[in-house]
């Protein structure tokens, strides 16, 4: 193992000193405009890119689906490369960049109506996909086979202590036991579409690579979930607590000062729900990309700064993959975990006026 | 700004997901989990009762086995007793027998040792009549009415023997 690893770090440095020197021999490196590199691998797209090859985009084309002033319109974005498709093209710049965009009558870009498959919709169908053929693989299992008789097996051993662990030391300890069962399966689904997303968000390539959980409009759509069902289904309890809380009478009557920060807390919540998954996951691609970068801009430097600079940054890169491996795991379960308190808080009155 | 088109789509992924794995997906194996569970705990505490009863049995085999000593103890304590008790009377028995025997022996010496001393006397008796003849040839004419004497004199000088010692 130790010996395979030094090996590895051998080849590899000799490749990495072998690039840089093939790099210096056509001498004119263009400049590399990082940014939009980074937010090129962070952001949205309508195709799927996956590499260049000898100066050609290999990419995946998705369907365009765009209800614009002409009507509906429904095309590859394949189309798209060679300039304006039906009177819509990719804005460059402005307001709208990167989007697809129409001219109005005054000339003016406006935005369609868009629902593009665009690259983090085919990511997130490929994921759900995969999420929903390993749970149900795993709960087949369970109809396959008499669950007294036989230990878990294959896919069911693999989900079940996931889900054993979830389900009875988050959900279970964090929501009163009359209301685990019935959020559950909501808590799961969220724990299992974050973790799933995360990790094939870490795969750099097609399937993977599409940065779903990275995207704040992934992480709205989580949020508001878990916001419907701490609100829609809280006790009295709860908003009692939240328009009359039980603090000295001069915090809420002539200003209710409490009551409106209890109000807020309302949509906070979520909202640090929304953030904390979006922040990490897109900060920790932004980090991997930044160190895969810096062996493209020191080749400038000459190949020994640059070999030197590529290892580092391969160290640092793969050190950081494993990092995102924990984060990709730990933001489920942070968001698990917080939702399931939520929820628990939501109903925790009622079980104590019962116990009274 | 989240796109709205990504949000539409992200909501209606999320919702048919959560729908198919609310439906066919975590609710069996949630409730297979704790079928194995409810099955694994029954299961222990079966075990457990039967370790108890096992242990009753145990200890309920070491009572009897406590008792059946005591049992024994005594019944071989009664058997001692009883064959002390047999020795002891045969014993007893062979005392009296040898006591009646002892008896019976003494009141035949005694009449052995009573008719010996009648003959005796009877002799010493005709020895000293023959004596007394031999003395007194001449002045005891008749044999009868010198007998009659001598037999009255020696009762009562027996008569006074046992007067004396009687006294």
């Amino acid at each position: 193992m130790d010996r395979a690893a030094r090996y590895l770090i051998l080849v590899l440095s000799v490749l990495m000193l072998a690039a840089p020197a093939r790099a210096a021999e056509t001498d004119e490196a263009p400049d590399i405009d990082i940014k939009s590199m980074l937010f090129g691998h962070i952001g949205d797209s309508y195709s799927w890119h996956i590499t260049r090859i000898a100066g050609k985009d290999i990419s995946i084309p998705l369907p365009v689906i765009v209800k614009s002033s002409t009507g509906w319109h429904c095309f590859m974005s394949s189309r798209l490369e060679d300039g304006p498709c039906e009177g819509l093209y990719i804005a460059e710049g402005g307001k709208y960049d990167g989007k697809i965009v129409e001219k109005d009558a005054s000339g003016n870009e406006v935005r369609p109506f868009d629902i593009s498959v665009t690259k983090n919709v085919a990511g997130l169908m490929i994921n759900s996909l995969i999420l929903v053929l390993l749970v149900l693989g795993c709960s087949r299992w369970y109809r396959k086979h008499d669950v007294l008789k036989e230990a878990p097996s294959g896919l069911a051993a693999i989900i079940e202590p996931v889900v054993t662990f979830i389900n009875d030391d988050v959900i279970k300890s964090s929501i009163p036991a009359a209301h685990s069962a019935k959020y559950a399966p909501y808590l799961l689904t969220a724990f299992f579409f974050i973790l799933i997303n995360n990790l094939m968000g870490i795969i750099p390539v097609f399937p993977g690579g599409a940065n779903t959980t990275g995207n704040i409009a992934i992480t709205l759509v989580l949020a508001l979930c878990t916001f419907v069902a701490v609100n829609l289904f809280a006790n009295r309890h709860y908003w009692k607590d939240i328009f009359w809380p039980d603090v000295p009478w001069w915090l809420k009557v002539p200003v209710p000062l409490i009551p409106f920060i209890e109000f807020f807390g309302i949509f906070t919540k979520p909202f640090a729900l929304m953030v904390r998954l979006f922040a990490n996951i897109m900060a920790g691609h932004a980090i991997i990309l930044s160190f895969v970068s810096i062996i493209f801009l020191t080749v400038k430097m000459g190949p020994v700064a640059n070999g030197t600079m590529s290892f580092a940054a391969m160290f640092f890169g793969i050190f950081m993959d494993f990092l995102e491996l924990l984060v990709a795991f730990i933001q489920a379960y942070v968001f698990t975990m917080l939702s399931a308190v939520f929820i628990g808080l939501a109903h925790e009155g009622q079980e104590a006026r019962e116990e009274k | 700004m989240p796109d709205s088109g990504l949000l539409f789509w992200m909501l209606v992924i999320f919702l048919v997901v959560l729908a198919v794995l609310a439906k066919w997906g975590f609710p069996v194996i949630t409730s297979m989990v704790e079928k194995r569970k409810d099955y694994i705990d029954e299961s222990l505490r079966l075990a457990k009762s039967a370790d108890e009863k096992m242990a009753n049995l145990t200890k309920e085999q070491a009572r009897i086995i406590g008792e059946a000593r005591a049992e024994q103890n005594r019944i071989l304590k009664e058997a001692a007793e009883a064959r002390d008790n047999i020795i002891r009377q045969a014993r007893e028995q062979a005392r009296d027998e040898a006591d009646k025997l002892l008896t019976e022996a003494k009141t035949l010496i005694e009449a052995e040792k009573e008719s010996a001393l009648s003959q005796i006397r009877s002799q010493v008796a005709m020895l000293s009549v023959n004596v007394a003849e031999k003395i007194l040839r001449e002045t005891l004419s008749s044999d009868k009415e010198q007998k009659a004497l001598i037999d009255r004199m020696v009762d009562e000088s027996l008569k006074i023997d046992k007067s004396q010692a009687g006294n």
